[in-house]
């Protein structure tokens, strides 16, 4: 299990503080690829630097902690003391491989500077050769500079260096939204291979609904700082409890499908307002006086599935929620 | 009817590199379009980076010259040799938006500005009419103009400053609007909110657009005609449902086949992940035919010319 | 927009030199260089600020038209070098193409030749009798290129944004794109380039008259120098001769440095900010 409790996250501004990850507190079990979704400015890139413990100003872990279910000599790691263990344990890959690959290092050099000098780096770097051939790159590519590879190449030799040490948690921040779909969908499948076959827990943010669906296990989905659903990715995409969820996987269209799609409305709320009730009211189609005044406790309506809703149960017992859905004025199908 | 898109023999070519390894790299080969309608229609050019959906947007817009070829737009030459529109003419039938919102207006203006430019000097309205007709136009993607007035561009959200841009672009009322990429940069869920915009404005409005992107999801949504490029070259053109429902271009096919769509899940083979971009472009024959499953050497040497199949497509494959 | 500290003390530093060095000879007629005024080697009192140097002249009335007369050359040089660099850089980067090729020509042709030795070969010609004015045309002629090129190239990034593509289907004319578009963009750079300027020039002057290829009659920040040295200030044991001007230089390059680089600064986090 990987624990994450009651994390609360701020930046530092010149306005003050802003909580951009309000109170996560979650147990989450290893050996899965678990989705983390939600809009730009939820805050699900920010759990996934303070899971990687990359605290670094503005930034700061306010209350709360993350315990990564495993031990170091008998004491059990958190995220004061993550740090030692990046690359070995726990990997990050990143969206952009153009900013985070230094243009003047040749690839292999960056691929073992953060080793122990005792290490045998020639020999490290022979199996990087025989790994990167997994990642259908040639062994060469790893003697390149950055700027020699095509972008998809380059995202796939951070995927290498992400996961070639094997980790037990990767983090992956929208590793494939700057690529084209061809080459997006190459990338998911070696990931994919590769987690299975070393079965390490991947934590995979992106904001399209679409590749959630094709590659994870568990979905997590954030709106506004919160955490507002959990649970299985199977049950998630075909019985949400959260109407934000259901409204971002039905606003995507489908190729065969003719109905009338709608965005959700409105945007988010500022984090600097007061923020009582249910942050999500304002844009529910289904939102009533109760969620304006209270905000909606975050627990698990069937086993394995969290949500934070009023009416959650009122979801999986009846089809109600479905037809509040077709009359809701958005949402109106054409004739 | 009216020739609402036509381009014939449409050529661009770029050269890169010195004075010694100068290769050319045609962004556009003789891309051939012909859309004739007395409706307004949504056209899409879908392709991958690369495929020069964006350098035909630019020839169309007038922002680059095409190397050889023309472009006519709604019975206008917009490009290539003869007889053009004056600038002022051309504005009024042709407008764009681009793809990042927040690039769309400069930090240093407000963004109303550029709206009462475009209602002054584009379409020749007094000071008074342009309030009027930025009213109007910002009321039609749903906004108002007291809520716009005097404010920056970081004063608003990515669908807001798209919603003002499309706001903007209506002023003139153009005949076409060429959306490049409009909503790559919009959150997913707010996505949908502009691609609906676009069909009511194709109905109640009757605009019709130009829509380039890379999401074949979307322009299956919108679109009446579908046009996937690949390297330069036109691939597949024709009716949009029915080529996405029965794709007949290898290429297409593992577009479609590509896309993350919810409800269908990949199958899981590997795909071949082809590095030599540059290269393809100076294939003789066909540009994907080293990625293609059921090539040929016929492939390799001969470029496959346009294919008409009965639904009025044209698939540029020698399998046809 | 809020003032940074750096830029606080920086405009604190200039305020109190420019109207010091500006207001001051309201209420002083003699000319500070004629020597014998005063007696000689006095220390410093309250009738003479600073003392008096070997030559009878009041060091304090030197310095003051000394900063006041070097600020004068540097704003009015400064000036002309951004207004030549601003419009060179803009023409060559927005509108581009041939004229581009031939102005970056002229432009890296400026930049390669060394100006300080072409400076020393020029004074050592005329010497003596090299007037401020023909120092300025110099110091204009060798000032403009780097800011040129800096200008061309913000000018050439920024004719690739996409608001310079919606400001043309709105309708703008490339000189309204120009003024109203990338000028803007342009402006706060040009702002510490001329503050740069000033920097340079007093800097450049005060070196040549220090070797007393400037004209040394004229009180400058240099020429003081000039003449410390003349009589060996430091063998007289004349410290304030010498440390006084080097102080005042110090204050004034801090001054306008503090300025430039707190001037970025605000409008680099504004920026980000926006």
């Amino acid at each position: 299990m990987i624990r994450l409790n009651n994390i609360v996250a701020t930046y530092t501004t010149t306005r003050g503080e802003v909580s951009a990850v309000d109170g996560v507190n979650l147990e989450i079990p290893t050996g899965k690829i678990i989705g983390i979704a939600g809009e730009s400015g939820c805050g699900k890139s920010t759990l996934l630097k303070v899971i990687y413990g990359d605290l670094i100003y503005p930034l700061a872990l306010k209350t709360g902690s993350v315990q990564y279910g495993f031990d170091s000599f008998g004491q059990e790691v958190t995220t004061s003391d993550i740090k030692e263990y990046w690359f070995k344990r726990i990997s990050y890959i990143p969206q952009s491989s153009m900013s985070s690959l230094n243009p003047v290092i040749r690839i292999n050099k960056q691929f073992t500077d953060h080793l122990d000098p005792s290490t045998d780096k020639a020999k490290v770097l022979e199996d990087v050769r025989a790994y990167v051939q997994k990642l259908d790159l040639p062994p060469e590519a790893i003697d390149a500079y950055p700027h020699q590879l095509s972008g998809g190449m380059r995202q796939r030799i951070m995927v290498a260096m992400g996961t070639f040490f094997n980790p037990d948690i990767i983090l992956a921040d929208e590793p494939t939204t700057a690529l084209d779909v061809v080459v997006q969908k190459g990338i998911l499948l070696l990931l994919m291979g590769l987690q299975e076959e070393t079965k390490s827990t991947i934590f995979f943010v992106s904001h399209d609904m679409g590749v959630h669906y094709q590659i994870t296990h568990k979905m997590l989905i954030m709106y506004a700082a919160k955490v507002v659903e959990f649970g299985d990715s199977d049950i998630i995409f075909t019985e949400p409890l959260h109407p934000y969820t259901r409204m971002l996987i039905e606003s995507l269209p489908t190729i065969g499908d003719d109905h009338l799609r709608t965005g959700v409305s409105g945007r988010p709320p500022s984090l600097w307002e007061d923020l009582t009730g249910c942050r999500f009211a304002p844009r529910c189609p289904l939102a009533t006086e109760l969620c304006q005044t209270t905000e909606p406790e975050f627990k698990e309506y069937r086993r394995g599935h969290f949500a934070a809703c009023h009416y959650a149960e009122n979801t999986y017992q009846s089809s109600e929620i479905a037809i509040l859905y077709d009359h809701h004025p958005q949402n109106q199908s054409p004739e | 009817m009216t020739i609402i898109l036509k381009t014939s023999h449409l050529n661009k070519v770029y050269k890169l590199g010195g004075f010694f390894n100068r290769i050319k790299i045609n962004a556009l080969d003789d891309v051939n379009l012909t859309v004739e309608s007395d409706e307004p229609v949504i056209i899409s050019v879908v392709g991958e980076s690369g495929s020069g959906k964006t350098t035909l947007a630019k020839v169309i817009l007038r922002l680059v010259e095409p190397t050889s070829g023309s472009a006519h737009v709604y019975d206008r030459l917009v490009a290539g040799k003869g007889d053009k529109p004056s600038n002022r003419e051309f504005l009024n039938s042709v407008q764009p938006i681009f793809q990042n919102p927040f690039e769309a207006f400069s930090s240093h203006r407000t963004v109303d500005t550029y709206l009462s430019d475009t209602a002054v000097r584009v379409t020749k309205l007094s000071k008074t009419e342009a309030v009027d007709a930025m009213t109007e136009a910002l009321h039609l993607v749903g906004l108002d103009y007291r809520d716009v007035r005097g404010k920056y561009s970081n004063q608003f959200s990515g669908g807001e400053l798209q919603r003002v841009s499309i706001a903007r672009a209506l002023i003139p009322h153009p005949e076409i609007i060429v959306a490049d990429e409009p909503v790559s940069m919009i959150d997913a869920s707010l996505r949908m909110n502009i691609i609906n915009l676009f069909l009511s404005l194709k109905e109640e409005y009757e605009r019709s657009f130009l829509y380039i992107t890379h999401d074949l999801a979307t322009a299956y949504y919108i679109s009446d005609y579908i046009a996937v490029m690949y390297r330069g070259s036109i691939v597949e053109f024709g009716d949009a449902k029915a080529i996405l429902a029965d794709p007949q271009h290898p290429y297409t096919q593992l577009l479609l086949d590509s896309i993350p769509e919810i409800g269908k899940k990949w199958q899981r083979k590997r795909i071949a992940l082809a590095d030599i971009e540059a290269k393809e472009f100076q294939f003789t024959g066909c540009r994907y035919c080293n990625r293609c499953p059921i090539a040929e050497d016929k492939c390799v040497t001969e470029r496959p010319p346009a294919v008409k199949k009965v639904d009025g497509r044209d698939v540029y494959c020698h399998f046809a | 927009m809020k003032m940074n500290n750096r830029l606080k003390i920086g405009i604190v530093i200039l305020t109190i030199m420019v109207l010091g060095s500006f207001l001051l000879p309201l209420f002083h007629n003699a000319d500070p260089t004629k020597q014998g005024t005063f007696p000689k080697n006095l220390p410093p009192s309250l009738a003479h600020v600073l003392g008096t140097n070997s030559l009878g002249q009041d060091l304090f009335w030197w310095l003051v038209y000394a900063v006041r007369n070097s600020l004068i050359l540097g704003v009015s040089v400064s000036i002309f070098t951004t207004l030549i660099a601003g419009t060179v850089g803009l023409t060559a980067g927005y509108i581009g193409g041939g004229s581009d090729r031939v102005i970056m020509t002229l432009t890296d042709v400026i930049i390669a030749i060394p100006v300080f030795p072409i400076l020393i070969v020029l004074a050592t010609l005329v010497r003596g009798q090299t007037s401020f004015l023909i120092v300025s045309v110099i110091l204009i002629f060798f000032g403009w290129a780097w800011g040129a090129r800096r200008v061309r190239s913000m000018a050439l990034s920024l004719r690739e944004r996409e608001f310079i593509n919606v400001a043309k289907f709105s309708g703008s004319t490339t000189l309204k794109i120009v003024f109203r578009e990338v000028f803007p963009y342009v402006f706060a750079f040009m702002v510490v380039d001329f503050i740069n300027a000033i920097l340079w020039v007093i800097n450049t002057e005060a070196a040549l008259a220090v070797i007393g290829l400037s004209n040394v009659e004229i009180p400058t920040l240099g020429s003081i120098v000039f003449w410390a040295l003349n009589y060996n200030a430091l063998f007289i044991g004349q410290y304030m001769w010498i440390v006084a001007p080097v102080v005042a230089t110090v204050v004034l390059f801090l001054g306008l440095f503090l300025t430039s680089t707190g001037y970025n600064q605000m409008y680099a986090t504004r920026r980000g900010h926006s």
